[in-house]
């Protein structure tokens, strides 16, 4: 079981019902549960959306779209029916937050949903899973039957006269399918290869209708937001990014974990004070610090605000909030290696440039890594990933060369410590498997 | 849609909106290149290499879902966009096996294309290439994996243009693989359409394939020999020592009436010309009863003088001819007219598969009540009776799903099967197997005359309320129940009318008058003025025996001499072959079929693929035929004809009006030297000169076709140029018979069969083979 | 296909088949999980599986086949009866994901995708198990093991070989 933490630095909104056995619908209601979806019904659409939109909630999947906004896209009147489809499919290495968020808060989720199937005017929602989470499933599967039981999902939910279901399920397998229109095709049963945009998911998304996609993060933080009003919460991020944030902190720090921290918050201090600096006495040597897509800092470039924007200006990305710290033991082709080995391994293989490209970068950086690499192939790596980026069908491609050409860029020197035969200077005592 | 202004390369353009860029570049004349993308198919984006720049957009964009807008500022070609593409085909060639030299695609190959024109020389990898042994997925479909580069167009045009959805893609990533349904085989239409689309050589033909390189061929465009649709095919063909042989079938420039398809007969049907044990010398059956071979002249003579001496002794009546329905116009022209000036009989008929005389004389000279092929792409509104279209006429098959596709065509399907169309029908009507005319009594308002339900009712309303509706009927409809059919269908605001008959030139072995009681342009044989004016002959007047009649009079003793060209009766209408002891038997033919192994002379025969001339489809679509191949020791059914003519004193010059009428220019225009009529004879050809200067000149019968034939008064310019000219059937009138004979034979071809013919088609008889023994999963999907 | 004699499967998965393809405005939707169940249930998608999972759902095998094979979760072959999932990828590997996988590959003697010869163990390196704040983590079947050390691996593979893992199924 995952383990929780704690640190005074924390902004307990999301994660303030942890610990405290709100899986436990009773609990759950205890804890101020299933009153902001009551507070929703009673004040209509447009205060959900004004509250949204006053909230600054920005998407926690990684992309930071504003919330309010994406909601307020989808068409009020629609042939076809509408869905809210809440992407707990969360596969970007570095990141588990959702996780904590299913395992301690699953009614959030639900809450979360009916607010946003309420205010785009949906009857349905589903709760995609990654597959790996099989307890969690069944843990928002109970969840799910004991708000049915209770007669808050279903037929006139707290007697609006609206009905609402909602449909759990996991995946089987597949980091492209947290792509949102990939996402819609592993719903519907298909290979998890994304759609062409546009229409986007708000116009035609799920079987065809206006769909509403969210993380599931930015899912649970909609009943906080209602519930402290939007506003409030905007005042606790930084500009532009309001509220707070889940940041999994992990790799060599004293204590990983998942933190939640205000927009904004200091990356060095999340990494020093809260991550408690790094482990085993320890220096950094960098940084990846919104999941395994994200282009890396070095130790110098750590002192910087974990928001959407100064991320930006940083030359990096906010992402999925996983802060992944490396010590100065680690050998940067290893970690470049093993980041390009994900995405060879997960790209769906729908377009040629990430299908071929991260094949060729798994296979170039894996020879270079093994000593056998030549001169040219450090200018060939750079070549392959930026001739991948903004040339393919998804943003999994980026994924794969955003981080690569950081790595090559930042740490060249490392990668030229490998070449002509030359050993890892920092060989472990056994060497990756290349699968 | 309103049309949109934008620009592409500093030009300014003009479209539809909603055009997608790809194709309005197209049609400006601005190549964009790709590989996923293929027209009417459905969009992938997957490729990137028609990638652009369009301002105001932050990263190159996919011209091929990219829909014009106004105003849309395009750059189709920077150093930028030349960059991208050539970084996609080096991913690519970095696995791609570089056995171009061997490879079938070698010339004509789109990979191959791309990287001459944007220079990915470089090998940037040091890797081993990924080897994969290439599989055999059906006889005509094989897959070599390596060379995939993972477009789907197989897979698309497989499920969404086929509806056999018998391809689909396996793994992930860099494992993503094209499989088959059947796991490590194919269960589907055998079509080829995976291969044809294939822009690289991972899909290659089992009849083609490592045979030679594409620039080694001569590609002749031509008309299938099988069903009746008229596709064009263009065979590849090489000299070899006795002749030229075909190589290879297929849709090469799609340019034909059949647009972007073409099925298995039309691509693979061809290799019945190769056969070793065709007929190259002929047979004159001896007096032990054997065949001997013996000389052109000796067979000629013989048969003519024994033709010759039946008419003077017995009259022609104790003659009879039947025709084929795969030879040209001008050759079944030129029969009845040996049949009927020469041979001085009425006695000619050919195995009718649709009752064409019927629906001339149901139509009565209606204008513009006939469909052509190419309509049924278009028509907003369709109503399918009897056929099964997906086996006998696979090219309107193709057309009708398409439209329903792309147009949202409204198809009606009434049948006594669950054939395959009714998947595309809006509505689909089962009926029982005699209740075609009950049926169209209930479309015209009589509710008693089928067991009525909802269903019926809402398929009758939803046909009548169509404005503009195209019926396409079977030989279910014979006779009155044609004439009850088009009744019906006048009845409506604005209807047209398709038969459905088989084999690639039976409507015009019915135009041509290879019928007992009608001359070309169905003339009855008693109203013949004109016909007697140009042949300056007498015609006998009253009808002749029809094809079963003949059989019966054979078997009493009254036929005395029977003349079949490319024919196969005996088998196909289970003739005894003793009734034909005592008839002198000529046949022509490829093959010693059963009807030949009874003639006393059999003459070897070249196909349609080895002589010009014209056909038309069962649309009414008159197309120009092409000599591709040839075999020596063959002649064409043209010129055996002629032969037999002038072997019997008849004036070959009266028969084929060859030198009369025509424009042929002897080279005085250029000053041409002697021994320049070789290529002489191309200049012609290259100016749509004709000389018919020689009585095997087909286009001589033709111009006297026209003359007497005003169905067929089309521009020979459209047609010498390759192009379908529709058939005038408004110029047919004739008045409705009082009751004629059904001899409607249905052919009942399947997609792997095709008559006689079929069954000297090495591959299609390994496909027939390899479908016999269908597994649940092929049942199952139809 | 309602719970019919002819099904592969046991009475309460069959139930549960019959049920899922309610669930959702098309029955398709409920391949992936069907997919999944099966697997729990048979050990692997088997040719019967894909048969009667494209039955069930109305689509044609090769759709069945086309999309189990996109998903890394789902097999077509046998594994052992606890399937041992090492993460190694980047938070897992900072805090020695590849010394447990090693640690694993002597202690179980078997390499990546191996299974043991009592068919006891499988042994899979996978690719980020979302358990990347108490990393290393490793999965057996559907169970999360973080925090990991060797001798705590150790004992898991103890308990699970001595009947006392956990099952989540």
């Amino acid at each position: 079981m995952p383990r929780l933490v704690f640190h005074p630095e924390e902004v307990k909104i999301i994660s303030r019902r942890f610990g405290q056995g709100a899986a436990d619908i009773d609990k759950y209601i205890a804890l101020d549960g299933y009153k902001a979806v009551q507070t929703a019904i009673e004040k209509g659409v447009d205060w959900i959306i004004a509250e949204m939109k006053a909230s600054g909630l920005r998407g926690r999947g990684g992309a930071g779209f504003p919330t309010g906004m994406k909601w307020s896209f989808v068409p009020k009147q629609s042939e076809r029916p509408k869905y809210v489809l809440v992407n707990g499919d969360e596969s970007e290495p570095g990141t588990c937050k959702d996780h904590v968020i299913f395992l301690h808060d699953p009614h959030a989720v639900i809450e979360g949903t009916m607010i946003a199937g309420l205010a785009i005017g949906s009857k349905m929602g589903f709760i995609y899973l990654r597959g790996e989470y099989r307890y969690l499933l069944k843990i928002m599967e109970k969840a799910v039957a004991d708000a049915y039981a209770k007669g808050f999902l279903g037929k006139n939910i707290f007697g609006s006269g609206i009905d609402f279901d909602i449909v759990t399920q996991t995946g089987a397998g597949a980091y492209e399918v947290g792509e949102e229109s990939a996402l819609m095709e592993s719903l519907e049963g298909k290979r998890g290869v994304p759609r062409i945009k546009p229409p986007f998911p708000a116009v035609v998304g799920l079987y065809g209708g206006p769909t509403v996609i969210n993380n599931a993060e930015t899912i649970a933080s909609v009943p906080h937001i209602l519930l402290m009003g939007g506003e409030a919460y905007a005042k606790v991020g930084s500009e532009r990014n309001g509220g707070t944030r889940l940041f999994g902190i992990s790799g060599h720090v004293v204590n990983p974990g998942v933190y939640e921290l205000p927009m904004g918050y200091n990356l060095k201090k999340a990494i020093y004070e809260v991550g408690g600096g790094i482990s085993n006495g320890r220096k950094l040597k960098a940084v990846v610090p919104g999941g395994s897509s994200t282009p890396v800092l070095t130790a110098d470039e750590i002192d910087v605000g974990l928001d959407f924007d100064q991320m930006g200006k940083a030359g990096t990305m906010l992402g999925s909030g996983g802060i992944v710290v490396i010590d100065d033991q680690t050998c940067m082709v290893e970690f470049a290696l093993r980041t390009i080995k994900f995405y060879q391994h997960e790209s769906c293989g729908w377009c040629i440039p990430c299908r071929e490209g991260t094949d060729w970068l798994k296979k170039t950086i894996g020879r270079v890594h093994a000593g056998g690499g030549v001169a040219k192939d450090l200018d060939n790596i750079r070549y392959l990933a930026e001739n991948m980026l903004g040339r393919t069908f998804c943003p999994l491609g980026d994924a794969a060369a955003m981080p690569t050409i950081g790595f090559i860029k930042k740490f060249r020197h490392e990668f030229e410590d490998h070449l002509n035969g030359k050993p890892c200077p920092y060989a472990h005592a056994e060497e990756p498997a290349l699968v | 849609m309103a049309d949109v202004t934008f620009t592409v390369d500093g030009k300014k353009l003009t479209a539809p909106a909603g055009t997608l860029l790809i194709d309005a570049c197209k049609n400006a004349g601005i190549e964009i290149p790709a590989f996923c993308y293929y027209p009417n198919l459905s969009l992938q984006a997957a490729c990137r290499m028609c990638v652009v720049r369009i301002e105001k957009m932050p990263k190159l964009q996919t011209a091929c879902t990219t829909p014009v807008a106004e105003g849309m500022v395009v750059q189709s070609e920077t150093d930028e966009i030349k960059q991208a593409r050539k970084a996609t085909i080096e991913l690519l060639l970095g696995n791609h096996p570089l056995d171009c030299p061997v490879c079938d695609a070698g010339g004509e190959c789109e990979l191959q294309d791309m990287t001459f024109k944007y220079g990915a020389a470089e090998s940037k990898y040091i890797e081993i290439k990924q080897h994969r042994e290439e599989q055999q997925w059906s006889p005509v479909v094989y897959f070599d994996r390596p060379r995939c580069i993972l477009c789907y167009r197989c897979v698309r045009v497989c499920g969404e243009g086929m509806d056999v959805w018998a391809l689909g893609v396996e793994n992930r990533g860099v494992s993503s693989v094209i499989a088959p349904n059947g796991q490590d085989h194919l269960n589907c239409e055998e079509c080829g359409m995976c291969i044809d689309l294939c822009p690289v050589g991972a899909l290659t033909s089992g009849t083609y394939r490592y045979k030679t390189r594409p620039w080694e061929m001569n590609h002749v465009a031509t008309i299938c020999t099988h069903c009746g649709d008229g596709c064009k095919t263009t065979l590849g063909v090489r000299s070899v020592n006795d002749g030229v042989e075909i190589i290879r079938g297929d849709n090469r420039d799609k340019s034909g009436i059949n647009g972007d398809f073409l099925c298995n007969k039309g691509r693979y049907g061809f290799d019945f010309a190769n056969r070793t044990d065709r007929l190259t010398k002929p047979l004159v059956r001896q007096a032990d009863g054997k065949f001997a071979e013996v000389s052109w002249d000796k067979a000629l003579d013989f048969a003519a003088k024994k033709l010759r001496e039946i008419r003077e002794a017995k009259g022609g009546q104790a003659i009879g001819v039947i025709g084929s329905n795969r030879t040209t116009n001008e050759e079944n022209y030129l029969l009845q007219k040996f049949a009927r000036t020469i041979l001085g009989t009425n006695n000619i008929d050919h195995h009718r598969t649709a009752d064409y005389v019927s629906f001339a004389s149901a139509l009565n000279g209606k204008s513009g009540r006939t469909a052509g092929l190419r309509d049924t792409t278009s028509a907003p509104a369709i109503l399918l009776l009897g056929n099964n279209p997906t086996d006998q006429h696979p090219a309107l098959a193709w057309n009708l799903r398409s439209n329903v596709r792309l147009n949202r065509s409204r198809l009606y399907v009434a049948n006594h099967a669950e054939i395959k169309l009714r998947r595309q029908a809006k509505s689909f009507l089962q009926i029982p197997q005699d209740g075609y005319a009950s049926l169209i009594q209930y479309l015209g308002g009589n509710d008693g005359a089928i067991a009525a339900d909802d269903n019926t009712t809402a398929f009758r309303d939803a046909i009548r309320k169509e404005e503009s509706l195209l019926i396409v009927f079977g030989s279910e409809y014979r006779g009155r129940d044609i004439q009850a059919l088009v009744e019906f269908g006048l009845s409506l605001p604005n209807t047209k009318f398709a038969a459905l008959g088989d084999y690639a030139n039976s409507r015009g072995a019915a135009d041509m008058g290879l019928l007992p009681d009608l001359l070309p342009g169905y003339v009855p044989v008693n109203d013949a003025a004109h016909f007697v004016d140009e042949y300056g002959a007498t015609l006998p007047t009253t009808a002749g025996l029809d094809l079963l009649q003949m059989f019966d009079a054979a078997r009493n003793g009254d036929l005395a001499a029977l003349y079949v060209v490319g024919s196969n009766p005996v088998s196909r209408y289970g003739v005894d072959p003793s009734a034909l002891k005592n008839t002198f038997l000529v046949v022509q033919d490829m093959f010693l079929t059963e009807t030949a192994q009874l003639a006393d002379v059999v003459f070897p025969a070249a196909n349609l693929y080895e002589k010009a001339g014209t056909v038309t489809n069962t649309y009414g679509d008159i197309q120009l035929v092409k000599k591709a191949a040839d075999k020596a020791g063959v002649r064409t059914d043209f010129e055996l004809i002629v032969r037999l003519a002038d072997r019997m004193g008849a004036d070959p010059k009266k028969l084929v009006p060859f030198g009369r009428g025509s424009f042929a220019d002897m080279g005085q225009t250029r000053g041409a030297q002697s021994g320049e009529a070789d290529r002489h004879a191309v200049w012609l050809a290259a100016n749509h000169l004709e000389p018919k200067l020689s009585p095997f000149d087909p286009f001589a019968t033709l111009d006297e076709i026209q003359r007497l034939v005003p169905s067929y008064h089309v521009s020979r310019l459209e047609l010498l140029t390759g192009s379908e000219q529709p058939e005038k059937f408004d110029l047919v009138q004739i008045q409705p018979a009082a009751s004629r004979r059904d001899l409607v034979l249905p052919a009942e071809d399947t997609l792997f069969t095709s008559g006689t013919l079929g069954r000297y088609s090495g591959m299609l008889k390994d496909i027939v083979e390899s479908h016999t023994t269908p597994n649940p999963a092929e049942t199952a999907a139809d | 296909m309602s719970t019919s004699a002819t099904t592969i499967f046991s009475p309460e998965t069959a139930a549960r088949f019959d049920r899922l393809v309610t669930l959702y405005p098309v029955k398709r939707s409920a391949l992936i999980p069907m997919l999944l169940y099966a697997q729990d249930e048979i050990g692997y998608i088997s040719d019967a599986v894909v048969v009667e999972i494209a039955q069930r759902i109305g689509i044609s095998e090769l759709d069945v086949r086309s999309v189990l094979s996109y998903y890394s979760m789902l097999r077509t072959k046998p594994v052992g009866k606890y399937n041992v999932q090492v993460c190694t990828n980047i938070s897992c590997m900072l805090r020695d994901g590849y010394g447990i996988m090693e640690h694993c590959k002597k202690r179980l003697g078997i390499g990546h995708k191996e299974v043991t010869s009592d068919g006891l163990f499988s042994l899979e390196e996978v690719e980020c198990i979302g358990a990347c704040c108490w990393a290393p983590a490793v999965q057996i079947n559907y169970d999360f093991y973080d925090d990991l050390t060797t001798e705590k691996m150790d004992q898991i593979l103890d308990d699970y070989k001595a009947g006392r893992g956990k099952e989540t199924v």
